[in-house]
């Protein structure tokens, strides 16, 4: 069981208050991601209900016991630090075993556990290595083994790829969301990488200056984000964003319009503009246009792969009806 | 040519170097040198360098007066008595500095290194009172603790600097994987520190080997180290600089060797942290 609730929570180091009170509630067995740009209290949230940081305020409930007051070791969670954190002077076999030896648990039940985790994480052969000897994957893996181990109510990860390079950081996701699907438990990831957001959450929680901006599953905040925030923050590439008059046509302050909503036309369309860099990627190209309007700094596109336009070219871009995002002069959203 | 002027440089900085090293260890190489002549060579103007008659006669005689082994012995009880307490005190001390800060942590620890700066005889009559009042003058056990006490900052200090270098987040996960306090501290931080500790406890053993005002003022008979063993050569008989020598040498011997042989850890321990 892991279901977490925090109830009125709120964080300030002296004077600064960086997580103002708060609520949320993350079911057991959720995926639930909290991200945001850095500095957005996003660790510092983990960090609470991991117990490595006192509240300043409000209620952590864990299963239903308060937990706010217990310590660390004893809320049954688990956590993947960002360095991995690992014991440098010990073996990856005691490095795993470490917990399990503080819970004073019996040799035999230590091995096994060990044993299947060391196969689940592909680590038998390095048991007897010392984690200055493994790459990084491996180490990550270690760190991950040992937070297994435990068998915790939920997994806390802060940003535990961020040490990796692209190809590993994208075999390690998958693998945490294989581990999300086999155990079956709370896993409450860190991270301001929005890719990971999407493709890893069953939930994600938005955050910026600790306030909590949205929250929901990855394709609510991707069709329907609640503020210029949220909608600048989820997707990749960026939205566009136009104030002034061409907002103003559909009565809104500012309008949003992702790049892979945009139609595009060497001929006709609402928007006129000339074609800037062209970032090739194979399946897709995004192009960034200089509009011919100062509507916007510059409009990036989705094109299929196979488009071409060369740099310089006219090209006109017609925004899809169906998928304009309106806000106000709040920011917020209008339906 | 900015080569051939990085190696003329080299050349004078090692020969500087030299030169310095060779002032520095010139008083030692002499007092080693003079305990090997006789008398009458040690005192001869213009002075031998190593063209004398060499003796050990000075050593036997030495040996003869005095009891050597137990004013070595006595040196080592204390030397590695207040060290092993000053470590034991230490490592929680500057666990705390280094892991859970608090607002005035920088000041403590600056007020802990002035108190180094006060003149050891300001405080040598309340000390010496205090110690004929609870006859413990003249104790190992006074002298343990007063050299804990006087090489105390410089303990906390090191391993203050030793344990800054090491992540937090380590220990934050041992927290986390159930680790009381005391485990966090005996299974994750001491093992890691192992290198910064030693090499601190090398520095205080011999720190507190050489320390000669407390050891003299505090000491007659039963707890005198060989501080005053070298002090008993120097005035009552006048001037027998062969037998001073002898058993300065002596008293110097123990430390030199040890020091020799944990150079690269005492090195490597005071530039610790210095280059990252």
């Amino acid at each position: 069981m892991g279901r977490i609730t925090l109830d009125n929570v709120s964080k300030a180091f002296g004077d600064v208050e960086v997580i103002p009170p708060l609520d949320l509630t993350i079911d057991d067995g959720e995926f639930v991601v909290f991200v945001g740009p850095s500095g957005c209290g996003k660790s510092t949230l983990l960090r609470l209900i991991a117990g490595l940081e006192d509240v300043s305020g409000g209620q952590i409930r864990i299963d239903g016991e308060d937990a706010t007051l217990v310590a660390p070791a004893k809320r049954g969670l688990a956590m993947v630090f960002q360095s991995y954190a690992l014991y440098p002077h010990m073996s990856v076999r005691k490095n795993i075993a470490f917990p399990m030896r503080m819970a004073g648990m019996d040799q035999a039940e230590q091995d096994r556990r060990i044993a299947a985790a060391a196969a689940a994480l592909n680590l038998t052969d390095y048991l007897d290595r010392r984690p200055g000897q493994l790459s990084g994957g491996q180490r990550q893996r270690v760190a991950i083994g040992r937070a297994i181990v435990r068998e915790p109510a939920a997994f806390l990860f802060d940003e535990p790829l961020s040490n990796l390079d692209a190809a590993l950081r994208h075999g390690m996701r998958l693998e945490i969301s294989e581990l999300h699907k086999r155990l079956d438990t709370t896993m409450i990831y860190v991270t301001h990488d929005q890719v990971e957001a999407m493709t890893m959450a069953d939930k994600i929680v938005v955050l910026q200056a600790g306030v909590i901006e949205q929250v929901g599953s990855p394709l609510e905040l991707y069709r329907a984000p609640r503020n210029i925030f949220v909608a600048g923050f989820i997707g990749s590439p960026k939205m566009n964003f136009f104030e002034g008059e061409e907002a103003a046509k559909h009565g809104a302050h500012t309008i949003g319009i992702r790049p892979e909503h945009l139609s595009v036309s060497l001929s006709e369309g609402t928007w006129k503009g000339t074609v800037g860099v062209a970032e090739h990627l194979g399946s897709d190209t995004f192009m960034h246009i200089h509009p011919e309007a100062n509507t916007s700094e510059t409009i990036t596109v989705r094109v299929g792969g196979e488009f071409t336009a060369s740099h310089g070219d006219t090209i006109y871009l017609t925004p899809g009806a169906d998928n304009i995002h309106k806000f106000d002069a709040q920011g917020l959203r209008i339906a | 040519m900015a080569r051939a002027i990085t190696t003329q440089r080299k050349l004078a900085f090692s020969t500087a170097a030299w030169i310095i090293a060779l002032l520095i260890f010139f008083p030692i190489l002499w007092t080693i040198l003079t305990s090997f002549k006789t008398e009458a060579d040690a005192i001869a103007d213009p002075p031998l360098f190593l063209g004398f008659e060499w003796t050990l006669e000075n050593y036997f005689i030495v040996q003869e007066r005095s009891n050597y082994m137990r004013f070595l012995w006595n040196s080592v009880l204390i030397a590695v008595g207040s060290t092993a307490l000053g470590i034991l005190i230490a490592v929680p001390a500057a666990w705390s500095m280094a892991f859970v800060p608090g607002k005035r942590t920088k000041d403590i620890l600056l007020w802990m290194l002035s108190t180094k700066m006060l003149p050891a005889v300001g405080v040598l009559y309340p000390i010496r009172l205090i110690l004929i009042q609870t006859g413990l003058l003249d104790t190992k056990a006074a002298l343990i603790f007063i050299l804990t006490l006087i090489n105390l900052p410089i303990i906390v200090w090191m391993l203050y600097t030793y344990f800054r270098e090491i992540p937090g987040e380590i220990l934050e996960a041992a927290r986390m994987d159930g680790a009381t306090l005391k485990s966090e501290i005996l299974y994750v931080l001491t093992p890691m520190a192992v290198p910064g500790i030693a090499s601190t406890i090398l520095l205080n053993i011999i720190l507190a080997w050489n320390e000669a005002f407390w050891t003299l003022t505090l000491t007659t008979v039963d707890a005198a180290p060989l501080t005053a063993f070298i002090a008993s050569y120097s005035s009552p008989e006048g001037l027998f600089y062969a037998k001073l020598s002898a058993a300065s040498t002596m008293a110097i011997a123990p430390i030199l060797v040890m020091g020799w042989f944990s150079q690269k850890q005492l090195v490597r321990g005071l530039t610790f942290g210095a280059v990252k």
